[in-house]
């Protein structure tokens, strides 16, 4: 079981001084935030990808760049990459450097963003937001699996002869998850390719994600890449401590009333009782925890939202050292403790490297065996 | 005897309203319909304004609350639908439309529905025609031909008054019962849809030259 940290990349004012940080401050924020997942033990740190105001994440390459250069354990990731309108040439590229860069220690989100202007600055239309995702999501695919490749597809220049550079660390792709918050496409692309599916849900009741997580684990069985709970699920979080749970309650209050999304709406409690959110004592938040397992089945990555709604990043560290400290080791442990043997932990670098020299051991030994039998 | 599920909304604000009153009219008008088909109808009323903060949560973060869902997956499990509203401002209120904008798109294509409207003044009564239909021509479903109007001269002691709306809940009450029992009965909804296999949206898009 992976936990790590993912992070949106708003610049939001502290509902409680006003005080809004800078460009500047939020993205070495962000790289603060990463450098402490490594320090309290995380596995993974995931950027958004964001073309807007009042986000600061536009280029999670060098982010991540930057952040691979000052750790040796977390895996860089992201929440999501915009499989619709960035060039999946580009992404094909952009990823394979950083995999050689951070030793491996990279996978990567596909989402169709949720910002509908995004479309039209790139050249797209959002209509074929789903084509889109298919045809590019293909070709990135193919540009990370075949040396030379030529292509021909509806919503970029054709390649002939093209060879992406550099060759995926190892011959060996980056992992990919596909999220999405609503289209069962996304999640039946991902059963198709094996690929894992990252289910978003910190904002929206279980029942939702139930249907769609059961729908991919169904397809991934499906389509023969083992039973339907050994589907690699991913999972959001959201979550705030305190020691006592009324101190966590009062100082959470105005962020969340405040919030870029759920702002205005229902209340705190309407909104713990209804999502995810956890805002109480770290065992409150160990309790919530364990139960998406209990919702969704065995998953293979946890990921919490720490960051957003203007919170300073002075408090957003503290949160983190609380939960290396308190939730952490606990969390590991019981998820451990539930895990069936046949369940596969998340794929990473050195895991799909050893998966595919057995592989191609495999096909040796086939090989000899056939051609031994001629003779 | 067979059944038949109507569900029932009205968008009246005040307690009581004159809204939920044309509701109550046309839910009986109806069940009387339906009885006179040898249909015993359910009957499953809603007052909107018991939902109003509700909707408005909805519509910032995007999902129901346990209590909308549950009234949400009542009315689209219902073989018919009466819906009612206030005229305001020249239209249906906005809370009338708030639910019908937090519905799943498509989620009452095909249901047949019956559309009343209530006003202080009969100089709104084409309101139903005007602003209801195409909202429902939107969705999809399918609306009875007669709309009934009331306005406050019509719940006036009068008997001609009375008559005459009493005489278009009847008649739209009758068009109701036959569009749903020639429509049919209403499929459940549970459980997601079958997905569109992934060759079948992958075809023409690998590339392959």
């Amino acid at each position: 079981m992976q936990f790590g940290v993912f992070s949106v990349g708003d610049v939001t004012p502290d509902p409680t001084t006003g005080r809004t940080p800078t460009e500047a401050e939020r993205i070495k924020a962000m790289v603060a935030i990463a450098l402490k997942a490594e320090e309290i033990g995380l596995d993974v740190f995931a950027t958004g990808e964001h073309h807007n105001p009042p986000f600061v994440p536009s280029s999670p390459t060098t982010m991540l760049g930057c952040i691979a250069a000052r750790t040796e354990q977390l895996i860089l990731s992201t929440a999501t990459t915009l499989i619709t309108t960035n060039d999946p040439v580009k992404i094909a590229e952009d990823y394979a450097m950083l995999q050689h860069l951070a030793d491996g220690r990279v996978d990567l989100m596909m989402g169709r963003g949720n910002t509908g202007p995004v479309y039209p600055w790139f050249g797209k239309d959002i209509r074929d937001g789903i084509e889109l995702a298919v045809e590019n999501y293909h070709l990135l695919y193919r540009l990370w699996r075949e040396d030379v490749v030529d292509w021909q597809g509806k919503h970029r220049t054709p390649l002939q002869a093209f060879t992406s550079t550099p060759r995926p660390l190892d011959g060996v792709p980056p992992f990919v998850w596909h999220g999405s918050i609503r289209s069962p496409e996304i999640a039946e692309q991902a059963a198709y390719y094996g690929d894992g599916f990252f289910a978003n849900h910190i904002f929206w009741p279980k029942e939702h994600f139930q249907r769609l997580i059961g729908l991919y684990r169904r397809r991934y069985e499906h389509y023969g890449h083992g039973s339907a709970d050994q589907a690699i699920v991913g999972l959001g979080g959201q979550i705030f401590m305190r020691k006592n749970s009324q101190d966590a309650i009062r100082e959470f209050r105005p962020y969340f009333d405040h919030a870029p999304v759920y702002g205005g709406g229902p209340s705190l409690e309407e909104f713990m009782d209804q999502t995810p959110l956890t805002v109480g004592s770290p065992q409150q938040v160990i309790d919530k925890t364990l139960t998406f397992r209990e919702h969704f089945g065995d998953y293979q990555r946890q990921l919490f939202l720490m960051d957003h709604a203007g919170l300073p990043l002075a408090t957003v560290l503290d949160q983190m050292d609380m939960f290396g400290a308190e939730v952490l080791p606990v969390l590991r442990r019981e998820f451990a403790a539930r895990k069936p043997a046949h369940v596969p932990e998340a794929p990473t670098h050195a895991s799909r490297k050893a998966a595919a020299e057995n592989e191609r051991a495999e096909q040796a030994r086939a090989k000899e065996a056939v051609t031994g039998g001629v003779q | 005897m067979t059944t038949r599920t109507l569900a029932v909304i009205s968008a009246g604000l005040r307690k009581p309203s004159s809204t939920r009153l044309l509701a109550d009219q046309l839910a009986a008008g109806a069940e009387r319909a339906f009885r006179q088909r040898g249909i015993d109808p359910v009957l499953d009323v809603t007052e909107l304004r018991d939902h109003a903060q509700d909707l408005a949560n909805n519509l910032l973060t995007g999902f129901p609350s346990p209590g909308l869902r549950s009234t949400v997956d009542r009315v689209l499990n219902a073989d018919g639908l009466i819906a009612v509203t206030p005229i305001f401002t020249g239209s249906y209120s906005g809370l009338f439309k708030t639910f019908f904008d937090v519905l799943e798109d498509g989620s009452l294509a095909g249901k047949p529905v019956l559309l009343g409207a209530t006003g202080g003044t009969e100089r709104h009564s084409l309101a139903i025609d005007h602003a209801m239909r195409p909202l429902f021509a939107y969705l999809r479903a399918l609306v009875v031909p007669t709309g009934v109007y009331a306005a406050s001269s019509d719940w006036g002691a009068t008997e001609q008054g009375q008559q005459a709306l009493a005489e278009r809940v009847e008649r739209a009450s009758n068009e109701l019962a036959d569009l749903v029992l020639n429509t049919g009965e209403t499929a459940r909804r549970d459980g997601p849809d079958e997905p569109v296999p992934f060759e079948q949206l992958l075809t023409g898009r690998t590339g392959e030259v």
